[in-house]
Formats: structure tokens, sequence, C-alpha cells
């Protein structure tokens, strides 16, 4: 009995031609994730934070996509990829026979087509939670910063930046914990075909896909579980711990 | 920017800088709506037109008719009920029951329950895949004959509304009990003098204190609920069941036979969380930022 189940694991370990593509692509989606539009979303939030004019309108343009189904944002990409009708291929005069550029096809673009998507919305929701944190950041710190002489960049770096610390733990988590749920956004494009697999897509293909082996699913989903806890757990007990403080 | 020098409020001068940063602001926010705009310029514009001219070309004409032949032909209307279904009782379930444990943690304070809360926020924050398995072989095997059109949990609206229930409620709890924490004690303990029931307390005092935050939680369920992809993929196995965001997937093989079909198919689905979102913007993103700030 236990022989046989894990048989499952080391089939996975070691003969299964998807696994490690997929860890790999789960870790690439987090790197992407936490280099470009979470930097880009904070950079947005502080232009935004400024009392400018039209603030709002501006947030509504890059909060837009997150309210989004990733249903929809992937077909809306879809439709931008296209190598016949896209406006990627339209514009470039890739759309011709013998010129195509096949973004969702190609396995060796199709994880970066799919993970401008992601980083689209991703953009957005952390500009978001970033402005949240930024109001909670006491203006006299800033004034005082300012009357010391020190100028936009630096206040930034010295004075804003490390007071956000709670809400740069909450954009950690929370990124982490969208590249491990990584799944509509490819599932709508192409199914988790080879270039794009994805922890989550196994484990589904698994049950609802044409070969159904529940228990190796299975045996997908704890390695998912395993390393979603490592980052769950840390992060609760030291919430609970502030909060039984508080 | 002659609206920024028009405005008599504005006491700064206008600078280079400001002007700088307003037309980058506009620059990216026009970047960012182009895959939208995009996609609605292909959806207005018929399908003869664009396979003559190709889709980067001046528009001849502009029409709904894509819009309204994606919502007859394939019976949208009829995905949208099955969304309503789902998404109304799994909102008023999660936020009843997940007021009812946040009241208890908050005004009665117990340890237990807060490791209790732990576990709840835990399983919240989950991929969904990692407990699709077992839920799965569950859903087959729980017979509920008469009860659902299936007579089994499984390819049943009240087996989505459960799992939605489940999903949920542990981060309206958490939230929930946050907010109820900041409210003042005096006010219960006054109700309790006054010889109130907990159930008093609960129903008539804490929880219409509490409509901002349920206000603010029922919107993002909403939109949530509405977006869910995954759950109805695999946990309902008739076409016809699906709610509209999972439907699509069938619907953009089946009807929408062209780029401008699926086009406009999308947007319409897209079309109610943007109502809610622009009519409740203020709800939505402070229940989004209500458990990242406290957290």
């Amino acid at each position: 009995m236990y022989k046989r189940q894990l048989q499952n694991f080391r089939e996975l370990f070691t003969n299964n031609p998807q696994f490690w593509p997929a860890v790999e692509h789960n870790v690439v989606w987090f790197v992407v994730l936490i280099l470009l539009p979470t930097p880009f979303g904070l950079f947005l939030a502080v232009q935004l934070d400024k009392r400018i004019r039209f603030s709002r309108v501006y947030q509504t343009a890059f909060f837009l996509p997150v309210v989004m189904s990733l249903a929809v944002i992937g077909f809306v990409w879809q439709l931008v990829y296209n190598p016949d009708t896209g406006l990627i291929n339209s514009v470039i005069g890739a759309n011709k026979p013998g010129h195509y550029i096949d973004w969702i096809g190609d396995p060796d673009l199709n994880l970066w087509a799919v993970l401008i998507a992601a980083s689209w919305r991703h953009a957005g929701y952390m500009m978001i939670l970033y402005l949240a944190g930024l109001k909670g950041v006491d203006p006299a710190l800033r004034e005082a910063s300012s009357l010391d002489g020190a100028n936009e960049w630096q206040t930034f770096k010295n004075v804003v930046f490390p007071t956000l610390r709670p809400t740069n733990t909450v954009v950690l988590v929370v990124t982490i914990i969208e590249a491990l749920r990584a799944f509509d956004l490819v599932f709508v494009f192409n199914k988790g075909a080879q270039g794009t697999e994805l922890l989550s897509i196994l484990v589904t293909n698994n049950i609802i896909g044409e070969s159904s082996r529940v228990g190796y699913g299975s045996a997908i989903a704890v390695v998912l579980l395993v390393i979603s806890l490592a980052v769950i757990i840390p992060y609760l007990i030291a919430t609970f711990r502030k909060e039984r403080r508080a | 920017m002659s609206t920024v020098a028009g405005a008599p409020k504005q006491r700064t001068p206008i600078r280079p800088a400001r002007i700088l940063l307003h037309t980058f602001l506009i620059v990216t926010a026009l970047a960012w709506l182009a895959p939208l705009l995009w996609a609605l310029l292909a959806a207005m514009r018929p399908y003869a037109e664009t396979s003559e001219k190709g889709y980067v070309s001046w528009p001849d004409k502009l029409t709904f008719d894509n819009f309204t032949n994606a919502f007859q032909q394939s019976d949208m209307l009829h995905y949208f009920g099955n969304t309503l279904l789902i998404a109304v009782p799994a909102v008023l379930l999660t936020l009843f029951l997940s007021s009812m444990v946040a009241f208890y943690v908050s005004r009665f304070d117990f340890r237990v329950i807060l490791s209790l809360l732990l576990v709840f926020t835990a399983g919240n924050l989950l991929p969904q895949q990692v407990i699709i398995t077992p839920l799965y072989r569950l859903y087959l095997l729980i017979d509920l004959p008469g009860i659902t059109m299936s007579g089994k949990l499984y390819d049943s609206a009240l087996g989505l509304v459960l799992i939605h229930v489940a999903f949920q409620s542990g981060f309206c709890a958490f939230v929930l009990s946050n907010y109820m924490r900041s409210l003042p004690h005096e006010l219960t303990e006054a109700a309790l003098v006054d010889g109130a029931s907990v159930w008093r307390l609960y129903w008539q005092v804490v929880l219409p204190l509490c409509k901002p935050a349920m206000a603010a939680l029922a919107t993002l369920l909403s939109i949530w609920i509405y977006n869910d992809f995954f759950w109805a993929i695999v946990l309902i196995s008739t076409g016809e069941n699906m709610p509209i965001t999972s439907a699509l997937n069938n619907l953009s093989g089946q009807y929408f036979t062209d780029p401008n079909l699926v086009a406009a198919g999308a947007l319409l689905t897209a079309i109610p969380t943007l109502i809610v979102y622009f009519v409740l913007q203020r709800q939505f993103v402070s229940g989004l930022t209500l458990g990242a700030n406290k957290g």
C-alpha cells in the first residue's frame, strides 16, 4: 500500500517530462511578478499619492484589469497575440504566411506572452496595495525629511520605503500565492500545452483531462500544498502574533 | 495642461515636473487600456470588413451587432442566470456565517478560536488545486437525489455555492473580527446589562454597526465569485450548468466563430464586474485593502 502510494511520487520526480518544467515555470512566474509589475505598481502608487489632479482617473485605468476575471483577460490578450489577426503581429507585419510569430503556440515564447498578461493585471493590484500603505505613512515624517534637505528619492528610500514594511510583507506573500495559484490565464490560452506547464495545470489535467489519473494528480497537489504551506504558515503565525499583541 | 492652469483652487504653480508626470501617466494609462480598447474595436467592427481590410485599418462602420449576436446566439442570458443563482446565495451565506464567527471571536475572545481562524485563513490562501482531487471525489460520492438536478453534489449549483462559502469564509471572518474588535466594548456591555440575549446582541447591536465592512466584503465577494473560473470547470460537467465566466471557454469554441464575436463575448462577460466596480469602487478597494492593512 505505502509502496504504491510512494510510487506516484517517485514517478513524478524522475519520470514525468512535465513536472520539472512546471516547477520551473511557477518559479519564473513569481520571479517575473516580483521584479517587474510589483516595483512598477509601487512606482505608480508613489506618483499617484502625490495629490495630483485626476489621480482617481489614472487609478481606475490601472486597476481595471484587476476587476476583470482572468478568463476574460485571457480572451482579450488572445486577440492581441493572435498570429493572423492579433494587434502585435498586425502592427509589426508578422501576420503573413511564412512570417508568423506564434505567440501562444511557440513553446519558447508562450510563457512570456502569458506573463505579460499576468503582469498587466498584477501591477494594478500592487498599486492599490501600496496606495493603501502610503496613506498610512505619517506626513510629518516626510516633512521632516524634506526640511532636512533630502530630495524626493532620498525621502522615499530612507523614510517612506522603510515604513512600508508591513505592506511589503503582504505584497510578497500575495505575489508568491499568485504565482502558485496561476491557472486561469494559461488554461484559457492553451490548456498548459508545451511551454506553459504549471503545477496547478498538471493537477487539473489529471482530473478532467484525457489521462485521468487521480492518485497521480494528488501527488502533484501534495507538492503544491507543501510549497504553499511553507509560505503561508510563517506569514500567518507572524500576523496572528501581532494580532494578539494588539 | 490647460486644465491645471485653469483651476483656481490649484495653489502650486505648474511645474515642468508635474507636466512630465501627467504626460507619463496619460501615456501609461492609455497603454494599459490598449488591450481592452483593441478588443472593443474588434467587437464593434463587422467580421466581413475586418477580414477584408485587416484588423489594423480605419473602421468604416461601427455597430453593436457583434454584441447582440454573441449575446443571443450563445444564450448568454442563461449563463448569467446560472451565475446569479450561485453568487447571491454564496455571498449571503458567507457573510452570515463569517459574521457569526467574527462576533464570537471578537466579543468573547477565545484563544482556541484564534487558532481556528488561523486554519481558516490558511485554507483561504491555498491554491484551489491543492484540494481539488479529494473534493472532486467527494462531490461524486455525495448523493442528493431530488435536491439537485444531477442527483449528486457534483455538477450542481449547490456544490459551487458550498465551495465558495467554504473558501471565502475564512478571509471574511478574519476581516470582520478585526472590524468588530474596533467597536467600543461599552456598547455591547450596555446591551448586556439591559438584558439583551446574545442573539440580539449580534443581530441588532453589532451587525448594524458592521455595515461598511459588510458592504465592502459583499462587493469583493460578488466580484470574486463572479470571476471564478476554476471551480466550475472542474466541479460542473454539463456545459449548460456553468456560470458565465467558465462557460466562456465552451462558448468561444461553439458560437463565437470569429475573433470579433470572441471579443464581444468576452467584453459582455466583463460588463457586470465593471458596473459593480464603477458604482462601488470605494467598497471594492477598501475591501481589498482591509485584510492587507491589518496583516
